[in-house]
């Protein structure tokens, strides 16, 4: 039962004493309600806005999260109202869906932010009601899509070590990853067009010296010509045995249609090669020729357009298929009736109805040739409504399939877009994150130079190295630093990272740098400090026993970041110089 | 043979490019079609709108008190907004009810029942007057109500064929899914049980009075009167 008619019970209730007097049987006893509660108003305020409604309203959809005991949880006590911080606008509509009884999707909304406050208010989105339901799946959809773009080109992105057999298949499907690929891809573009304009020319009649009639250049250059058909098509098995080679289902390459367009472009070729010139074939021979012009839809490969309209004509079909069984109907009719017409008529030319098709289609596309033509004045009455109703049923089909091209077109537009734009958005998203990254690095090198002021260094350089951070962005850092502390391990910026994964390649060789155990000490000294102790410290003369005083390790520490973060070139020589006052003062900093 | 052939197609030729020139003047509004109801149809769509008389007045003529009246009222706009119900929505409304069985004939009788002007709709008065005599009323008035409810034509009799159609109805509701199955004759069966115990004179119709002396002569239906009282 529909909870939108909750309210109609009562009356249905009463209407059953209408059944009553016929009743054999004594009835059963009703159900009393024992909840006398008077029916009160609610107050819900969402950012500011308050919305009121009964709470009957509310309670007719339990299992949603207003109408459930789960909106206590946002129970306000001092205001004696319930305050959910989400959109009001889109509240809205969540709202007309318990008075009302139909969800409806407005659609200045974007799918994906509605979408979340469903979810928020536990309202599936499956009870959208008809007259909003076909723009919320559409929407959907479309949406569904850019994401789907967006993940595929990720993909893309990964740059996951692939064998040769996949590297290969990459390289042909998408001719931008290397250089290689796109010379392969425009030198087969290249030898497809040598191909279909040596097809063409082999047709036109060269001017002959003094023979007895024009012949065909591919009759006189036939070394020529087969010389070029024979590179073309090695260029053409060439590529084809690659794909197949580096296809990751062959079976599923071997099925597709750009296969099968290679497979039909050069097999007259080899045909002709085996088939001597046999007379009886040779007619045959000539037939498969025809065949060599489907060379130029390799060409789809190529262009995307092409392949957007093969793939508009594909998901048309129905239009198409509409458009072409209403043609013959009429073609069927109107020939009929030209026959017919025409029949007295002396010197016809519509000698049957079979021969009045060609006159109808020519009428009906308006192409009007001109070698059938009726005399007699019914037949010209009715070719004339025949060449209008042609116009028309041709016109009707044509902006379906138009509008579909449109809509796939744009998208494919939309993507190409998002390819360029993504370049733009991943050097945002990098900056902002090292942003973060290196105010994190920022505040670290502060706060640690701080404790260093604060042991040794004078006022004045404590106010210039305080820099005002945030509440937020002081408990992040701190939060980054339990982290840091956690796992034994810092962060670094880039450049000291590639820097590292150089030196411990370096590490391989015996050349034994205190650099390089200085960069193995900020670990250390972070364990130190936490009571680990791994390896040995290397400049430090105290033994591994004795517990490194605090400051001594914060001030090693020190000396690791200002290692991080100066230059590469003076790290080596700053060490030294930091070491010497290490262990000199170390008694009397210990204080 | 050809000369026919070319006769009556020309014939049609002609009678076609004749019907053509009419359709054309038409367009161009020198000849009158004929159709004026195109006027009418667009009054009546803005004509269906309805609003009570005020609340002190159906205070006064039926039982309710205000609040329930407020309450009804409020429920009753909420499904149907433009104030008045048709038939269509009312059996649309006691459908959702009885989702098993078809509920329409039922409610085409219970529309009846409370459409008491018989204009075609049932407004609010109409539906709350119905209501107070259903839940607030004695039992003498509901026993009138019932039987205006089986007397489908209104003659102050119930007839047999009267009293099948509302026990099909009544029957219909269940639907097909019932334990015992329901038989063909069913209906007819309780029919002829309703009048051997209604119709004292035998005459093959029950008037108002034998309904309600055998009503109230019967303990199960008098208590059964009182089932709904504290619906509201």
């Amino acid at each position: 039962m529909a909870t939108g008619v909750a309210a109609w019970l009562p009356f249905a209730r009463a209407a059953a004493i209408g059944w009553m007097p016929v009743a054999n049987c004594p009835m059963p006893i009703a159900p009393r309600d024992n909840s006398k509660k008077q029916d009160e108003l609610i107050i819900l305020n969402v950012s500011g806005r308050r919305f009121q409604t009964w709470r009957t309203t509310l309670d007719r959809y339990p299992d949603t999260l207003l109408g459930s005991s789960e909106k206590d949880f946002f129970y306000n006590e001092e205001t004696k109202e319930y305050f959910f911080d989400r959109d009001p606008d889109a509240f809205r509509s969540i709202l007309n869906f318990y008075r009302t009884g139909k969800l409806h999707y407005p659609r200045h909304e974007c799918i994906s932010a509605y979408d979340e406050e469903l979810t928020f208010f536990g309202i599936i989105p499956e009870i959208i009601g008809d007259c909003c339901y076909e723009e919320y799946k559409d929407r959907k959809r479309e949406n569904l899509e850019r994401l789907q773009d967006d993940q595929e080109e990720n993909k893309d992105l990964k740059q996951s070590n692939l064998n040769f057999r996949e590297t290969m298949w990459r390289a042909f499907e998408n001719p931008h990853t290397s250089t290689l690929a796109l010379v392969f891809y425009y030198v087969t573009g290249f030898f497809i067009a040598v191909s279909v304009i040596t097809n063409v020319v082999e047709t036109v009649p060269c001017g002959s010296n003094s023979n007895q009639k024009d012949m065909p250049c591919g009759e006189r250059y036939t070394v020529a010509f087969f010389c070029i058909d024979t590179a073309c098509v090695m260029i053409f098995t060439v590529e084809y045995l690659m794909r197949l080679f580096a296809a990751p289902s062959r079976y599923r390459f071997m099925r597709s249609v750009m296969s099968i367009i290679d497979v039909v472009a050069i097999l007259p070729y080899y045909i002709g090669l085996v088939m001597t010139n046999n007379e009886d074939v040779s007619g045959a021979f000539v037939t498969l020729r025809v065949f060599r012009v489907f060379r130029i839809f390799k060409f789809s490969r190529h262009s995307q357009g092409l392949r957007i309209l093969g793939y508009t004509l594909k998901s048309c079909a129905s239009e198409l298929g509409f458009l072409l069984f209403s043609l013959t109907m009429a073609i069927i009719i109107f020939a009929t009736v030209m026959f017919y017409a025409e029949k007295g008529s002396s010197s016809s030319k519509f000698t049957s109805i079979p021969a009045s098709f060609w006159y109808t289609i020519v009428t009906m596309t308006t192409l009007g040739y001109g070698d059938m033509v009726p005399k007699t004045i019914a037949g010209k009455i009715f070719g004339s409504i025949c060449s209008l109703s042609g116009v028309l049923v041709i016109a009707l089909p044509v902006p379906v399939i138009v509008s579909n091209f449109s809509r796939i077109y744009h998208q494919n537009q939309r993507a190409d877009k998002r390819r360029a734009q993504k370049k733009a958005r991943l050097t945002r998203i990098r900056i902002a994150k090292s942003g973060s990254a290196n105010a994190f690095l920022h505040s670290k090198r502060n706060g640690l130079l701080n404790e260093l002021l604060e042991l040794t260094g004078t006022e004045e350089d404590e106010q210039k190295l305080m820099k005002s951070t945030s509440l937020l962005e002081s408990q992040h850092h701190h939060l980054l630093h339990c982290l840091e502390k956690t796992t034994a391990h810092e962060f670094v910026d880039e450049q000291m990272y590639e820097q590292n994964s150089l030196e411990t390649a370096l590490q391989a060789y015996p050349s034994h740098s205190p650099s390089i155990a200085c960069h193995s000490s900020p670990a250390v000294t972070c364990c130190g400090r936490s009571g680990k102790r791994n390896s040995p410290l290397p400049n430090a003369s105290p033994s591994p026993a004795n517990p490194i005083p605090a400051h001594q390790s914060q001030l090693q520490e020190l000396s690791a970041l200002h290692i991080q973060r100066g230059n590469p070139l003076t790290h080596t020589s700053r060490i030294p110089r930091l070491r010497p006052p290490l262990q000199q003062p170390g008694q009397h900093i210990q204080a | 043979m050809s000369t026919m052939n070319l006769e009556g197609l020309e014939m049609i030729a002609v009678l076609v490019v004749v019907v053509v020139f009419v359709k054309v003047l038409e367009q161009f509004g020198l000849l009158e079609a004929g159709y004026d109801d195109s006027v009418e149809d667009e009054l009546e769509l803005s004509a269906v709108r309805h609003r009570p008389e005020g609340l002190e007045q159906l205070e006064a003529q039926t039982r309710f008190s205000r609040k329930e009246l407020q309450i009804l009222y409020r429920g009753f706009k909420n499904e149907c907004p433009s104030g008045v119900v048709n038939e269509e929505t009312f059996k649309d409304i006691y459908a959702q009810f009885f989702p098993q069985g078809d509920a329409s004939t039922y409610a085409h009788f219970l529309f009846n029942a409370f459409d008491n002007d018989h204009n075609g709709s049932v407004s609010f008065e109409d539906f709350v007057m119905g209501l107070s005599i259903l839940l607030r009323g004695t039992v003498q008035e509901k026993l009138i109500w019932a039987f205006n409810l089986y007397d489908i034509n209104k003659d102050g009799y119930i007839t047999k064929e009267e009293m099948l159609d509302i026990m099909k109805a009544i029957y219909d509701m269940m639907g097909k899914c019932t334990y015992p199955v329901l038989k063909e004759e069913t209906p007819r069966q309780h029919v002829e049980v309703f009048f051997q115990k209604m119709d004292k004179n035998k005459d093959g119709v029950v008037t108002i009075d034998e309904f309600i002396d055998c009503c109230q002569n019967d303990e199960n239906i008098m208590r059964s009167m009182h089932l709904f009282e504290n619906v509201l």
